[in-house]
């Protein structure tokens, strides 16, 4: 059985006052150097909202504009304004600041998230305007309670707080007193993540055209933890975000796996639906508040507005064949074995050769490539260089050593078959799948056939293991209906009747 | 060669680029005494 791609949705929430308050890089400079000239310089190069709604790279990721578009822009693009200013787009959308913390309260079913009265009688009625929000989530945020209450939460309870133009106007209250995963810090990371991905699981539903009803299984592959100090993981953001997104036919459970997430999440989800075992599934995840401003010093010092000020959230729909939708080939999986190394040449080999030669196929028979799509414009100037374009050379150099392309092709393979990058720096947010939409459209269109997504994840992080990580597989045009299993009712027949006019061939010759 | 010829190194390699064990493999060969060696992810 083929599974599908039936849909896809992307998502930015706007989120300046996280960079300051929950960003790492500002958290940390706030404990090892509270009076640096970076804290000081960072709240003036906060971006307003009329700002990256005209940025390029995130009209790019909500659908507006396509790579291609974007590949036609001279960088830097912080300094240029799209043409295209749309906060809702073909994939998805951005939210504003305000509206987001609303979401906040309406993911949360503790009642830790508090906002203040005046701010929730504003902007309430903002968010229902909002296409993908409905009654269900509406009701689900109640009355603000006072700003001084808040502001004690934040003084006296270790709440963490919420900030819209740098305000206080709402807090995420800790889940236990002393247990630290259930700490406000982390229930707020968490929460964001949560109501990212329900934002996301919305969008996608509606671009994929399918019942909420229908969907069987949800898969979440956020980098986040949720659980307490009796189990720090134990989950789980799929089946909490479905309840939210009112999928109440799913249950679901979270893939890990860093910024490879994804690619394994998405192999994991095709391979249920391909084996019968659910019809629906969806990949969903959240973003990540800790990433928000990460290369915040390198922009400050430049010059540069904080462009790391945008929550992530994807979400992509299976289904069984439909007969149009561009399928997933599992064939074609490739992924990074304990056993393959970290030689360059052996990563990528990993990841995209050995799945291609299985199935005698060549580098240059993909279309496309997506591996990590980063913006470009936030890692340059932080020294980072530019990450899909890294990963373009070093499958342009293995071509060239398979004899595939000639040396001097390198220098043009990344723009045949690659694609400039438009996400942020959100980890498992930019891993190959912010390309999905915009490569599907491409296949439905018939201007592509094949087309590789590949996440790689930094596993090293996590101090558990010294190994990297990917996983690879390739999305192509439908390839029509499926011939039927097994033999038909006529075959049988014919069969029987050839084995019996020989039988009686058989015993005419022995007679003979 | 010569040049890292009974040094001590320390390597940061790159995610998305040539990784910690890689380099250590060639500074070692190279007769380099490495003292530090990872890989971090910039992204």
């Amino acid at each position: 059985m083929k599974t599908v791609i039936k849909g896809a949705g992307y998502i930015l929430a706007h989120t300046p006052d996280m960079v300051l308050h929950n960003g790492t890089t500002q958290t940390t400079e706030r404990i090892v150097n509270p009076e640096s000239e970076y804290l000081k310089e960072l709240p003036s190069h906060l971006r307003d909202w009329n700002t990256v709604l005209g940025y390029w790279p995130n009209q790019v990721y909500i659908g507006n504009k396509t790579p291609d578009d974007l590949a036609a822009i001279p960088q830097p693009w912080c300094d240029k304004t799209c043409d295209v200013n749309d906060r809702f787009g073909p994939y998805g959308q951005m939210m504003p600041q305000e509206e987001f913390l609303l979401m906040m309260q309406a993911v949360d079913v503790f009642s830790l998230v508090k906002l203040e009265k005046s701010f929730v009688e504003t902007y309430k009625p903002v968010l229902a305007q909002n296409p993908l929000i409905d009654e269900s989530i509406l009701n689900r945020i109640v009355e603000g309670i006072d700003g001084a209450e808040i502001a004690r939460l934040v003084a006296e309870e270790h709440s963490e707080g919420l900030y819209h133009n740098n305000v206080l106007v709402g807090c995420v209250n800790r889940a236990h007193d002393i247990d630290v995963n259930l700490s406000a810090h982390v229930m707020h990371e968490n929460m964001v993540s949560k109501a990212s991905s329900v934002l996301a699981l919305l969008a996608a539903l509606k671009n994929a055209g399918i019942d909420k009803n229908d969907v069987e299984y949800v898969v979440d592959c956020c980098e986040e933890a949720c659980g307490d100090m009796n189990q720090r993981g134990g989950g789980n953001f799929a089946k909490a975000a479905a309840e939210i997104a009112g999928l109440n036919n799913a249950t679901g459970s979270d893939v890990r796996g860093f910024c490879a997430g994804p690619a394994h999440a998405l192999i994991d989800a095709a391979s249920l639906v391909a084996a019968g075992t659910f019809k629906t599934v969806v990949v969903t995840a959240g973003g990540c508040t800790a990433k928000l401003g990460m290369n915040g010093k390198d922009h400050v010092k430049k010059g540069l507005p904080i462009m790391e000020d945008m929550i992530g959230g994807f979400c992509i729909v299976l289904t069984q064949d439909d007969g149009v939708s561009p399928e997933i080939n599992l064939n074609i999986v490739g992924r990074h074995t304990v056993g393959t190394g970290s030689a360059p040449q052996a990563v990528i080999s990993s990841l995209v050769t050995e799945s291609l030669d299985r199935n005698g196929l060549k580098i240059t028979d993909i279309d496309k490539y997506s591996p990590e799509m980063q913006n470009p414009d936030i890692t340059k100037p932080a020294g980072a260089g530019d990450v899909p374009l890294a990963n373009y050379k070093m499958i342009a150099a293995l071509a060239v050593k398979r004899g595939e392309i000639g040396r001097a092709d390198i220098a043009s393979f990344a723009d045949k078959y690659g694609l400039t990058g438009w996400a942020p720096t959100q980890g498992h947010i930019p891993s190959g799948v912010p390309a999905i939409g915009y490569l599907c459209d491409k296949i439905k269109a018939g201007e592509m056939n094949r087309a590789m997504i590949i996440g790689k994840g930094s596993l090293f992080l996590g101090r558990m293991t010294n190994l990297f990580d990917g996983a690879s597989f390739v999305i192509q045009a439908n390839s029509g209906p499926e011939a039927p299993a097994g033999v038909s009712e006529d075959e049988v027949k014919k069969m029987i009747a050839k084995a019996m006019r020989e039988f009686a061939a058989t015993l005419l010759a022995a007679e003979e | 060669m010569a040049i890292l010829a009974g040094k001590k190194v320390i390597i940061i390699g790159d995610r998305d680029g040539i990784p910690g064990p890689a380099i250590e493999e060639c500074a070692k060969s190279a007769g380099a005494e490495v003292v530090f060696s990872s890989t971090e992810c910039f992204v």
